[in-house]
């Protein structure tokens, strides 16, 4: 058990692994508990059809006669060993219904976050950096205007600005013909990643700020430019590097938000991705799909924030050597 | 002889800082911001349509009244225009804002009493206990707050008390962590380790010491917790899941109607517009306050 | 340890030259004024003064620099000739860390925590063009050495946090020096290091000042330290000069009152002397009355010390005061050693407070390794160490306030638990607590009123009006006036702050008083009132105190008995008079010549003149 105690940055990342992995097995109790635990899932299914006969039958085809337990590990069993369950209301496997799903949406997040985390950085750096001067000020608001708003609103707005009332320019719709890929056709991605984009930005933008803002006014900062370096050198080895390390954590909190706005933006704009795949699994109470997709999108969150957590201490040699 | 600092009198004058008797509370001064003014305007005029709309409004929430998407003034309509299947938008729109607020700010509310307990709760423990709460806490926050609220109405259907719980639920863990992270600096202050000596009881340390000095973080903190409940529960609405589909309500009504942007806008826009109206205004409060507060620290030189 | 001065050549040319210095805030309220002075190749200048009065201001201004909201409003700042006020910003920045450098006063928090001390050293030659990569590596080595450090790479790949205080400022130095600068600006830079290191750092300073032929000014509140290594020494008050002139001569008679009410503030290792500190404070930038801005708290006072500021004029060959009765002042005897201290005594056969084999930890670490002590009733006793000696545990244990220590700890004959919140009310109200900073034992959010009546209601003593009259009577006793109950700290100045802390911790009448290091956050005028005050509330209500502190000559003005503490043993324990007088110990000892005093200073700088 050394290694589980050992120093350094192996030894660290191990403890978080392991930390991570305990929270996505209770995460998946938690999602087990919110789905099948409480009430009937058989009667939620059926709705109004609940005949005594039909419940039984569904019942059974569930394997809800067995203890919670037993239901749970035969789950999580499935889930390890990439075998998500059935989909009640398509009757194919939920993996071969997510998969193509999966991508677009895996390439909606990627090139929203490709584009916005370096863009929030630079973004708020300047603005911290030109602190209290227009550029800071007009762009300060305008962040917190935009942070303040809820997804749907943004991406309706952009709709009516730039599909259809205002300009004409972009799809309103970004439905990806089943068989091809969202790339194939660029046009329909862009005000769904745009949305996305200015969901997570603004805030991570202000965090930045107030980051970069804290690091130029700090007593090394000073000293540097006493020792008469150039502020070029100042800026880029001495304030960028410690102003990042709080941010990490910001963006994996977004990141991981990101992974819940998928849901209203591929609403809107009719993108078929895991959001909308989800939407449609609550409205049919299609079980198996609604926990796969559960947990697919907590262990991201879990998984972004042990990155996040990594990168801090990669990032902070202070708390490297303590290991 | 030892001389006070209160003799000769002429020191004193020299150099009395503010006069005795404090300025007002966090709140109040933060309210001489022109941002938290407009900030309170925005979220004010939506308060009073969201209560008094429904006496003012013209025609009932369901009462057919046109064809519809008839532009203002055509085929009968009212002032906004009729809807996708003919009701009054100008209406509707009045109907509309109760429902949303009201199970915001309650949500929000239960979150925040819950989340502030634990949150101070584990800043003072600072042993097994803080971490075993903060792991809980995490648990839930890998959840976005709009997926728990999908999967609890996937199960259990759609209905107030549900997603005010989930709402809830999921504001609770997120306010933990802001209340513990303002509150553990102010746990290694001077001051708590001498009530500690005094023998003061611990949740007399919380509410006494501990929780009035975090106030300024806190109240930054309900202001966009609110910001987010109202914008989770409309979204919920604009997916069709609130408890009345066919209801009127801010949320429902933008789905509704975002076929005829194109020509007939008003029956998304007016939603829209106080949806946005309505949360730009509370980040704006919630901005005013927290540079408020950071000013008030500056003053106090912070040492 | 004896600090030797190098006897200086007659002044040379200077090369630093300051005139009229003035320093204002953006909004135009002047934090500095008139300040005027030189220094001399090889020479340092002391710049002493209390907090407020502009000492770091003005060292700042030497690179060019201000902080953020303030400004270089007007004068002349000279170096070598050149007028580094009228260089442009690339000019200044080639200027500074070349031929003016800064040593600040925290180490730690000057050095970028995440780099390695190599890059940080070599930046600094890099960026003023210092030769090839093998010259600049040969140079770092070179500097290292001066400094007394390792030079091997293996040391200078660590990171700053990964060295202690006094190699952190040992590497500041370094950096000062390194490309061998004209002007050195040092910037308290002994603040918050063990007297040991302390005195290693000033050599350090005095000898590179010398083999360079580098103008140094050194700005300190410390004057012992100052003497120990100025010449000359300005003395700042209210953003101006008071008082320029030779180190012993200040010290031994100085022409300004302030100067001299500062000098008869400092603690003395030998002679049971009582301080006496000087009432009132500071006036702030902007409330600075349009006389001298020393008259209201001056003893020498009269009516026409209102009307204008005083000039700077020249008292004494090489000697200038800032006061229109200076020669009254010198006329004034030399300050006495002061009267022996008026203590009660001690009463013998009751023990307040005993402590018996104590053993604490911090976690798995041992951080008191055995600790016996006894405090009888009426009596004060020290307990002295540097840091990390354990003296801070040793007063929350006493108090409760640390609970991982075993052992026993007697309040009378009665045991006590561990931990405050398990022992008795009656055990609780009896031992209080008064903590170092001042600025963080007070709650921010309270009325003074409710933090001192605190303890009356914890404590079930008295409530309502009873209790606001017995808070109102305490700081009188404290000689803060009523109108003090309904302010909040943060409009309260240090020391102010400091006597509410007393006046909470004796509103519930404790018999016993642990003063955790109450005056180390305190500018010595204020120390001395602080110091004043707790002697004379310890004789008025008969308390026995437990004063922890790391000022060795502090602790001659208020205890009968002494324990040094060293890495968690008391290594000697006994009456103060003697411990000071004639230690056994050889820590003790080494603590002792150490400690930088004004007394073996200036004789020593005296004797090198003869």
């Amino acid at each position: 058990m050394r290694w589980l105690r050992g120093g350094g940055i192996s030894g660290f990342v191990v403890r978080r692994v392991l930390l991570g992995l305990l929270t996505l097995f209770l995460v998946s109790v938690v999602v087990f508990v919110a789905t099948q635990a409480l009430g009937d899932p058989a009667r939620a299914i059926l709705g109004r059809d609940a005949t005594p006969e039909r419940l039984t039958a569904l019942q059974n085809q569930l394997n809800l006669d067995q203890s919670l337990v037993q239901q749970y590990l035969n789950w999580l069993g499935g889930l390890l060993h990439g075998d998500l369950g059935d989909s009640l209301a398509a009757q194919l496997p939920v993996s071969t219904l997510l998969h193509d799903r999966l991508i677009n949406s895996a390439v909606l997040v990627f090139c929203a976050a490709v584009i916005s985390i370096p863009l929030s950085i630079a973004l708020g750096s300047y603005a911290a950096l030109r602190r209290e001067k227009p550029f800071d000020t007009i762009s300060t608001n305008i962040m917190l205007l935009l942070a303040a708003l809820p997804e749907f609103v943004v991406a309706v707005l952009l709709v009516i600005l730039f599909a259809t009332t205002v300009f004409t320019w972009l799809p309103a719709i970004s439905a990806v013909p089943p068989g091809t890929h969202p790339w194939d056709d660029p046009k329909i991605l862009i005000l769904p990643t745009l949305t996305l984009i200015l969901a997570v930005a603004p805030y991570v933008a202000r965090i930045m700020r107030a980051s970069m803002i804290e690091v130029l006014e700090s007593d090394y900062v000073e000293m540097a430019r006493l020792k008469g370096l150039p502020e070029r050198t100042v800026l880029r080895r001495h304030a960028l590097p410690n102003a990042i390390g709080p941010v990490f954590q910001v963006i994996a909190i977004n990141l991981a938000y990101l992974a819940g706005g998928i849901v209203v933006v591929e609403y809107v704009f009719a993108y078929p991705g895991i959001g909308s795949a989800l939407l449609d699994a609550v409205v049919n109470h299609d079980i198996p799909v609604v926990q796969a997709l559960a947990m697919l999108i907590a262990g991201v969150y879990v998984v972004v924030n042990l990155l996040a957590d990594v990168a801090t201490i990669l990032v902070t040699p202070r708390l490297r050597t303590r290991l | 002889m030892s001389q006070t600092e209160q003799a000769p009198a002429l020191a004193e004058g020299v150099d009395t800082p503010t006069p005795p008797g404090r300025t007002s509370s966090l709140l109040a001064r933060s309210l001489r911001l022109w941002r938290t003014r407009i900030g309170l305007l925005f979220v004010l005029i939506l308060v009073v349509i969201a209560i008094i709309g429904p006496w003012i409004a013209p025609h009932g929430a369901s009462e057919f009244v046109a064809t519809p998407f008839s532009k203002p003034g055509q085929n009968g309509a009212g002032i906004l225009g009729s809807d996708y299947i003919g009701q009054d938008v100008y209406s509707r729109f009045l109907y509309g804002g109760s429902s949303i607020l009201l199970s915001a700010t309650i949500s929000t509310a239960i979150g925040m009493v819950l989340g502030i307990a634990i949150g101070l709760v584990a800043a003072y423990a600072r042993n097994a206990l803080d971490e075993v709460l903060m792991r809980a806490m995490d648990v839930i926050m890998a959840f976005p707050q709009i997926l728990l609220a999908l999967v609890a109405v996937s199960l259990i259907g759609a209905g107030w008390g549900i997603i005010i719980a989930a709402i809830a639920l999921t504001t609770a863990p997120r306010v933990a962590r802001v209340t513990r992270g303002a509150a553990l600096p102010v746990v290694e202050r001077d001051f708590v380790a001498a009530t500690e000596s005094m023998g003061l009881s611990r949740p007399r340390i919380l509410t006494g010491e501990l929780f009035p000095s975090i106030l300024g973080p806190i109240m930054v903190e309900a202001t966009l917790r609110l910001t987010y409940s109202i914008g989770v529960i409309a979204a919920l609405a604009f997916l069709g899941l609130a408890p009345d589909p066919n209801g009127a309500n801010w949320g429902s009504m933008i789905q509704q109607n975002q076929l005829a942007l194109a020509t007939q806008p008003w029956g998304a826009l007016a939603p829209i517009l106080a949806i946005a109206l309505l949360t730009m205004g509370t980040g704006l409060i919630g901005d005013g306050i927290a540079r408020t507060a950071a000013g008030i620290d500056r003053e106090r030189g912070d040492e | 340890m004896s600090v030797q001065q190098q006897p200086t050549p007659a002044p040379a040319q200077p090369s630093v030259s300051v005139q009229d210095l003035q320093i204002c805030t953006n909004s135009g309220v002047p934090v500095v004024t008139e300040v005027s002075f030189e220094i001399s190749p090889g020479e340092v200048l002391g710049l002493v003064g209390e907090s407020g009065s502009g000492k770091t201001t003005v060292g700042l201004s030497l690179l060019g620099h201000a902080r953020r909201g303030l400004r270089i409003a007007d004068g002349e700042i000279s170096l070598d000739g050149e007028n580094i006020l009228d260089l442009g910003d690339e000019d200044l920045r080639r200027l500074r860390g070349s031929r003016a450098s800064y040593v600040p006063q925290d180490p730690a928090s000057s050095l970028n925590p995440a780099l390695r001390i190599s890059l940080q050293l070599r930046e600094v030659l890099a960026a003023h063009g210092w030769g090839s990569r093998k010259e600049r590596d040969a140079r770092i080595a070179e500097m290292m050495r001066e400094v007394a450090l390792p030079d091997d790479p293996e040391f200078l790949r660590r990171y700053p946090h990964q060295l202690s205080g006094g190699q952190q400022q040992r590497i500041g130095l370094a950096m000062a020096f390194a490309n061998r600068p004209r002007l050195i600006v040092l910037d308290e830079p002994t603040t918050g290091l063990d007297v040991t290191t302390q005195a290693t750092v000033l050599t350090t300073v005095r000898e590179l000042a010398a083999l360079h032929g580098v103008a140094a000014l050194y700005v300190s509140h410390d004057l012992a330290v100052v003497a120990a290594l100025a010449r000359r020494v300005a003395v700042m008050y209210a953003g101006r000069i008071v008082e320029l002139g030779p180190a012993e001569d200040l010290f031994e008679s100085a022409a300004h009152p302030y100067t001299r009410r500062l000098v008869g503030a400092i603690p003395r290792l030998t002679g049971g002397r009582s301080l006496v500190g000087i009432p009132g404070h500071a006036p702030s930038p902007g409330r600075r009355p349009p006389g001298c801005a020393f008259a209201p708290r001056c003893t020498l006072h009269i009516p026409q010390c209102d009307e204008n500021v005083p000039a700077l004029d020249t008292v004494r060959s090489g000697h200038r005061a800032r006061c229109i009765r200076a020669q009254d002042v010198l006329r004034q005897a030399r300050a006495k050693v002061g009267d022996p201290l008026d203590l009660i005594p001690a009463d013998a056969d009751s023990a307040a407070l005993t402590l018996e084999n104590v053993v604490a930890h911090y976690g798995p670490i041992e951080v008191l390794h055995s600790i016996n002590l006894t405090l009888e009733r009426h009596e004060c006793l020290a307990i002295v160490g540097e840091s990390g000696s354990g003296k801070t545990t040793t007063a929350r244990s006493i108090a409760g306030l640390h609970r991982d220590w075993t052992g026993s700890i007697r309040l009378g004959d009665k045991e006590l638990e561990a931990s405050a919140r398990a022992r008795s009310t009656e055990s609780r109200r009896q031992i209080q607590y008064i903590f170092q900073n001042p600025y963080g034992s007070l709650n921010p959010r309270k009325t003074i009123r409710e933090t001192v009546g605190q303890p009356l209601s914890v404590f079930d003593i008295a409530k309502s009006r009873k209790a606001d009259e017995m808070v109102q009577e305490m700081l009188e006793q404290v000689s803060l006036s009523a109108s003090y109950a309904n302010r909040y700290p943060d409009q309260l100045s240090g020391g102010e702050r400091q006597r509410v802390a007393i006046a909470r911790a004796l509103i519930s009448s404790p018999s016993i008083l642990i003063c955790d290091e109450v005056t180390s956050a305190l500018d010595v005028s204020v120390q001395a009132a602080i110091v004043e005050l707790l002697g004379q509330l310890q004789r008025e209500l008969g308390l026995s105190m437990v004063f922890v502190t790391h000022n060795l000559p502090l602790v001659r003005s208020i205890a009968q008995n002494v324990a040094v503490l060293s890495d968690g043993d008391i290594v000697e324990y006994g009456a103060t008079a003697d411990v000071l007088a004639d230690p056994q110990q050889p820590y003790t000892r080494e603590l002792i010549t150490n400690t930088p005093s004004l007394e073996t200073a200036t004789s020593e700088a005296m004797a090198k003149e003869a």
